[in-house]
């Protein structure tokens, strides 16, 4: 490389440091307004804010998901499978991959006796896919995706 | 020096000649053309008709065969015309001018459709369409920087400089592919993290993984095509006045 | 037949998301095509302008815009 080619080259690379640090040190800065929603830890540990339309999100809890008599209302407990749940209400449709042992986002308010009135859900899943069959024989042998 | 460095050197050379470029392409695009479009219409009808339907989504899950290649080459491609960036700064090279110019309006239509078919795919799964998380801002983003690398070269009158314009654009906006690609991870989104990831086994079961594999090497032959073909075009256009091109228009 | 259009309810987000790709694919393959025409038409016409812009302007097939899915 002649010299003016080399000067030209480490000003690109500097350029792209400056531009990789800026977002950075931002992102940093910035994370809890980038992430979409408060994982069950942080709903339990009081992290998020109460009375504000939030997110939260995790896993519906197993056995949980219970329906009032109007059919419409519905309550499910959301957990991290790691000690931390919160209670959910919520009245309204479910989306198609709403399950017991699936991923789950709610968005609403926290209220101070730590129940969360949802008054969106939405459902996250996961990123492994599978026939239907081979998922049974998993099941049956215990193994995890 | 060693021969893979000797033919490194020699093709690259060629390549900054548009005219070298222009008369040994044809092949090559046209080839790229057939087998890319003939492995995307296998890959398609392979996982619409074939592949078994998914145990969460059942067959709403096929939108993935067109949804990932999409969002895959959008990012590919914006790290060739980052690339080309950097060697029109370092070389000033007409040739990677010409590439970006290229290949922009292609990434971002794929952009686009990724966009569009994530849209769709997140209606029958998730229960809405869009949500600002860190993978879909991201993404969005992505499309206004194409869009950017093609309204600031219209809006910078003089060509010279609006080439290095848009090569400073190219470069500076490469740090929002990490971003893209790690979102998912770093962050908490409604998007799930990857499948398929480097040094691990796919989470996606084999019977449907081939299938992508199909399409995502259809997109990449047939759009490496597009891009060369939009190439020739930018040559035409931009060399309009040299004597080769007048004997091709002529000779026609 | 009609069970496989329908895919399981979902039919009309699947066929709608391949209908736009494909459209997609189509025109990002057309496009170069069509851009390189109109250089090549422009300059024949700036070569020769006294004479009408079509001589010399044969139609040729496109190859590669059926094989798309």
């Amino acid at each position: 490389m002649t010299p003016l080619r080399r000067q030209r080259a480490a000003t690109v690379l500097f350029v792209l440091a400056g531009a990789g640090v800026t977002l950075a040190v931002a992102m940093l800065a910035l994370e809890q307004d980038i992430n979409l929603f408060y994982p069950p830890e942080q709903v339990v540990s009081g992290e998020a804010p109460i009375g504000k339309r939030i997110r939260a999100g995790g896993m519906v809890a197993a056995g949980s998901v219970a329906h009032d008599d109007t059919g419409l209302g519905v309550s499910f407990v959301v957990t991290d499978y790691q000690g931390s749940e919160f209670r959910v209400d919520y009245e309204g449709l479910l989306p198609g991959l709403f399950g017991e042992g699936e991923g789950v986002l709610v968005a609403g308010q926290l209220r101070a006796d730590g129940v969360f009135e949802a008054e969106e859900v939405l459902a996250k899943h996961d990123e492994n896919y599978m026939p239907p069959e081979v998922a049974d024989m998993m099941a049956a042998t215990g193994e995890q995706p | 020096m060693g021969k893979a460095t000797e033919w490194f050197r020699r093709t690259f050379h060629r390549m900054g000649s548009p005219r070298w470029f222009f008369a040994g392409s044809r092949g090559w695009m046209l080839g790229l053309y057939l087998v890319g479009g003939a492995l995307i219409a296998i890959g398609s009808a392979w996982g619409l008709g074939f592949a078994p339907t998914d145990r969460l989504q059942g067959d709403s899950y096929r939108i993935l065969y067109v949804h990932v290649p999409a969002a895959h080459l959008a990012e590919a491609v914006y790290v060739a015309i980052a690339i080309a960036g950097a060697v029109h700064l370092v070389w000033r090279m007409k040739m990677a001018d010409l590439a970006i110019a290229a290949a922009a309006p292609v990434g971002m239509t794929l952009t686009a459709a990724a966009l569009a078919t994530g849209y769709i795919w997140g209606i029958p799964t998730w229960g809405t369409g869009w949500v600002w998380d860190a993978r879909t801002t991201s993404m969005l983003v992505l499309l206004f920087l194409y869009f950017g690398l093609i309204a600031l070269r219209q809006a910078v009158p003089r060509a010279d400089r609006a080439a290095l314009a848009v090569s400073v654009l190219a470069i500076v906006g490469v740090v929002n592919i990490p971003i893209i690609k790690y979102s998912v991870d770093w962050f908490t989104t409604l998007h799930q993290p990857a499948s398929i990831r480097i040094g691990e086994r796919p989470s996606i079961d084999p019977s449907m993984l081939w299938p992508l594999a199909v399409n995502a090497l259809g997109y990449y032959l047939f759009l490496v095509g597009v891009v060369i073909a939009a190439l020739r075009a930018k040559i035409i256009e931009r060399e309009a006045k040299a004597d080769w091109v007048r004997t091709w228009v002529q000779a026609r | 037949m009609m069970e496989w259009l329908a895919m399981g309810g979902h039919g009309v987000y699947v066929w709608s998301a391949y209908a736009l790709s494909a459209a997609a694919l189509v025109g990002m393959g057309v496009w170069p095509w069509l851009a390189l025409r109109r250089a090549r038409r422009r300059i024949a016409a700036a070569l020769a302008p006294n004479q009408p812009v079509r001589a010399g302007d044969r139609k040729r097939p496109e190859p590669g815009q059926g094989d798309v899915a």
